[in-house]
C-alpha cells in the first residue's frame, strides 16, 4: 500500500472531521452513555439513581428470559442469514441463465430492498394473518393449522420469512455481480475437464465467489441481529409469549416499554461485545478460507 | 487418440449464418491449424468441435462417433484456452488433477500422470504454486499439462500463444511442435498468426468470413493459394496482386507498360499475383517491370523494397538481396519468374489454372 503524505498537518484532520464528528455523536457518545447507564440503577419514579457496579449484568445474565432471547437470536440470525444468502445465490445463478429480459428480471428482484422493514413486516402479517390472510387460507386448506398468533414455531417461521424476503434483494445484487466477475472460460474449462454443471458450481464457481459470500455473511449477520427490529415489531411484537423476542427486541422492551433502564443498558453493552466478537471471529477464522482473485 | 470428421458444419446465430459449411477429414494424429483474420469464425468452429457452441447443422464425428449432441465432457477432448483458464484457487497440481479426479482414476494413477506431465513440461518446482504466482509461459505450460494429462482423443488449442511476448512465443511454438511429435495427439489449433500456422501445421484450414478458403499443407497453400484471399493472407510481405489486361503472349500492366509473360490467357482481364521474392532485378527488357522505389528497408539477410510501377500509383513490394545498394527514388527493373505466377479470376477471386502452369 502506498502512503500519501500531506504537506499540511491540519488538512488530514479537517478531511476526517465530518466522519469523526458523526461517529462521535452517533456512536461513541451513546455507547458511553449506555456503558454508564449499565452501572446505575434508578428507582421507579426516576428520582434517585444509585451506582451498583456490575449488579445489572449479573441480574441480566441470570435471567431465564434473557437466555431465552439469546437462544431465539442465535436461531433467528442463523436461519435468516442462511436462507437469505442461499435463496439469493440460487436466484442469482438462475438469473445468469435468463437470456431474454435479463435486465427486467434483475430489476424486479431488487425491488423488495426498497420496502421499509415495518412495511415489509405488515405485508407478511396481512398475507399470513390466520383470520383474513390471503395465503393463510390455502395453508389451512392444505391441513396446516396455521396460527402465528398462538403457535411460536409458526411465528418464528413468519418473522424469518419476512426478514429473509427483505434481504434477498441485497444479497442477490452482490451475488449477480460476483458471478459476473468469474470468467466464462473457467466454467467452460471445467465442462471440458468433465465436470457436470453441479460439480463445476461447487468446485469452481462457489470457491471463487467466497469474497462475496464472506462479505454478505458479515452484513447479513449484522442485519439479522439489528435491522430486523422493525419486522419483529410489526409482525409479532416478540410474541407469542417471548418466542420471537431477540436480544435487540428485548433491549427495546426492557428499556422503553418496561423502563428498566439499567437492565436495558447492560443488555446493549453485552450486545455490543457480542457483535464485536462475532465480527472479529468472522474476519479471523472464516476469512482464511476466502480466495481473493 | 482419434480421427475427427467435419461434414458440412454450419453455425447460425438467430438465423444469421456465420459458418457456411466446413468439411474436413482429419486422420488420427494430424496437426491441423485453422488460420484466418479475426472474425472469420475460426474460434467458433473450434468451440463447436469442443461442444461449447451448438452445431446448427452438419455432422461432427470424433473417433468414428457422431458427437453433435454430446456434452463437452462426453466428447473425450481437451482444450487450451487463449487466457489459459486456470482455476485460480487451485495449485498447479490440483489444476492438472481436476479432470482426472472427476473421471475417478485411482489416486496413484493421478499422481503418476501429473508427475509425468510436470516432468515433460518442466513444471515440478511449481506444482504447489497457485497460477497467479507463475509467469505467462509457465501458465501456458500448466494449461498444456492440464490438457495432456487426460490423454484425450483430440487436443484443441484456441490461440494459445497470443498472450505471450514474442520471444516466449517462439519458444512455446517449438515446445508445442515437439510435444505433438512425442504424443502424436490429433490436434486442432486456432491462430491468426501465419508463422504459427506455417510452422506447426501438417495441414492448414485458411478461413475467411465463415468459409474454408483452402484446406491444404502449408507449402501447398503458399505455392498454390486457392484464392486471392489466401494469396494475400499467407506470406509476408503479402503477395502483390495486380489487375492486368491480357494480350497475345503477355499483359498490359497498370501505367500502360506491356509485359511479355508466358502462361497468361489469350485475352481478357485477370488478377496477376506475384510474390515479392519472385521478382528478380534484371536488365530492362520486354519481360521486366519498371519500378520506382519509394523506400528500402534493409534487414541484413535481405531487403524489402516498396515502390510503384513506373508511371502509375500501383504499389509493389519487392524482396531484394541483402547486398542490394538500391536507393529510394531509383528506378529498377524486375523480371517476374514465369513459373511462379498466380492468376485469379477477377470475378470471384478463385485461382485460375493457366495452360502452361503445372
Amino acid at each position: 500500500m502506498r502512503r500519501t503524505v500531506f504537506p499540511h498537518k491540519l488538512l488530514p484532520w479537517l478531511l476526517l472531521a465530518p466522519q469523526l464528528a458523526i461517529t462521535l455523536i452517533f456512536f461513541y457518545w451513546p455507547a458511553a452513555q449506555a456503558f454508564r447507564q449499565s452501572m446505575l440503577r434508578e428507582d421507579a419514579f426516576g428520582l434517585k439513581t444509585t451506582f451498583v457496579g456490575l449488579a445489572n449484568f449479573r441480574k441480566v445474565l441470570a435471567d431465564p428470559a434473557y437466555l431465552n432471547a439469546l437462544q431465539v437470536t442465535v436461531l433467528f440470525s442463523a436461519l435468516v442469514a442462511f436462507f437469505a444468502m442461499g435463496i439469493a445465490l440460487f436466484l442469482a445463478v438462475q438469473a445468469e441463465k435468463v437470456i431474454r429480459g435479463k435486465g427486467f428480471y434483475r430489476t424486479l428482484m431488487i425491488w423488495p430492498y426498497a420496502v421499509a422493514p415495518a412495511v415489509a413486516g405488515m405485508l407478511w402479517l396481512f398475507m399470513f394473518n390466520p383470520s383474513f390472510g390471503t395465503l393463510a387460507w390455502p395453508l389451512r386448506q392444505m391441513g396446516v393449522n396455521w396460527n402465528p398468533l398462538l403457535n411460536s414455531t409458526h411465528a418464528m417461521i413468519l418473522v424469518v420469512a419476512a426478514a429473509v424476503w427483505k434481504q434477498i434483494s441485497y444479497n442477490f445484487l452482490f451475488f449477480v455481480a460476483g458471478l459476473q466477475a468469474i470468467p466464462r472460460s473457467l466454467i467452460e474449462a471445467a465442462a471440458i475437464d468433465g465436470a457436470s454443471r453441479r460439480h463445476a458450481f461447487w468446485t469452481i464457481v462457489f470457491p471463487l465467489l467466497t469474497p462475496t459470500t464472506f462479505f454478505l455473511l458479515v452484513v447479513n449477520t449484522v442485519y439479522a441481529l439489528f435491522d430486523t427490529f422493525g419486522i419483529i415489531h410489526a409482525v409479532t411484537g416478540g410474541g407469542p409469549g417471548k418466542a420471537t423476542e431477540t436480544l435487540v427486541y428485548k433491549v427495546y422492551n426492557d428499556g422503553f416499554v418496561n423502563l428498566i433502564m439499567g437492565d436495558s443498558a447492560a443488555q446493549s453493552v453485552i450486545l455490543m461485545v457480542i457483535v464485536i466478537l462475532l465480527t472479529a471471529f468472522q474476519f479471523r477464522y472464516i476469512e482464511r478460507r476466502v480466495h481473493y482473485g | 487418440m482419434a480421427a475427427i470428421t467435419l461434414k458440412d458444419i454450419r453455425k447460425s446465430y438467430a438465423g444469421n449464418e456465420v459458418i457456411h459449411g466446413i468439411s474436413i477429414d482429419i486422420p488420427d494424429g494430424e496437426f491441423v491449424v485453422i488460420v484466418g483474420p479475426s472474425g472469420c469464425g475460426k474460434s467458433t468452429l473450434l468451440r463447436m468441435v469442443a461442444g461449447l457452441e451448438e452445431i446448427t447443422s452438419g455432422t461432427l464425428e470424433i473417433g468414428g462417433r457422431v458427437v453433435n449432441d454430446l456434452e463437452p465432457r462426453q466428447r473425450d477432448i481437451a482444450m487450451v484456452f487463449q487466457n489459459y483458464a486456470l482455476y485460480p484457487h487451485m495449485s498447479v497440481r490440483e489444476n492438472m488433477a481436476y479432470g482426472l479426479k472427476i473421471s475417478k482414476l485411482p489416486k496413484p494413477e493421478i499422481e503418476a500422470r501429473v508427475a509425468r506431465a510436470a516432468d515433460m513440461l518442466e513444471l515440478q518446482p511449481y506444482l504447489d504454486r497457485k497460477p497467479r504466482a507463475l509467469s505467462g509461459g509457465q501458465r501456458q505450460r500448466v494449461a498444456m499439462g492440464r490438457a495432456l494429462v487426460r490423454d484425450p482423443a483430440a487436443l484443441l488449442l484456441d490461440e494459445p500463444l497470443s498472450n505471450l511476448d514474442a520471444k516466449l512465443r517462439v519458444q512455446m511454438r517449438l515446445e508445442i511442435k515437439d510435444m505433438h511429435l512425442r504424443t502424436g495427439q490429433t490436434t486442432l489449433y486456432v491462430t491468426h498468426d501465419q508463422v504459427e500456422a506455417m510452422t506447426l501445421a501438417d495441414r492448414l484450414i485458411v478461413m475467411n468470413k465463415g468459409i474454408a478458403e483452402q484446406i491444404a499443407t502449408p507449402l501447398e497453400v503458399y505455392e498454390r493459394p486457392a484464392s486471392e484471399f489466401v494469396a494475400g493472407f499467407i506470406g509476408s510481405p503479402a503477395m502483390n496482386i495486380l489487375t492486368v489486361e491480357c494480350r497475345d503472349g503477355g499483359a498490359l500492366l497498370p501505367g500502360g507498360h506491356p509485359l511479355a509473360l508466358a502462361g497468361l490467357p489469350a485475352a481478357g482481364q485477370v488478377r496477376l499475383g506475384l510474390r515479392p521474392e519472385d521478382l528478380h532485378p534484371a536488365q530492362p527488357g520486354a519481360d521486366t517491370i519498371p519500378v520506382e522505389l519509394r523506400s528500402v528497408e534493409h534487414l541484413g539477410a535481405d531487403a524489402f523494397g516498396y515502390g510503384t510501377i513506373a508511371g502509375s500509383e500501383m504499389p509493389l513490394v519487392l524482396r531484394l538481396p541483402g547486398s542490394t545498394r538500391a536507393q529510394r527514388g531509383e528506378r529498377i527493373d524486375l523480371r517476374p519468374d514465369p513459373a511462379q505466377i498466380h492468376l485469379f479470376d477477377p470475378a470471384d477471386g478463385r485461382r485460375m489454372t493457366a495452360r502452361t502452369q503445372k
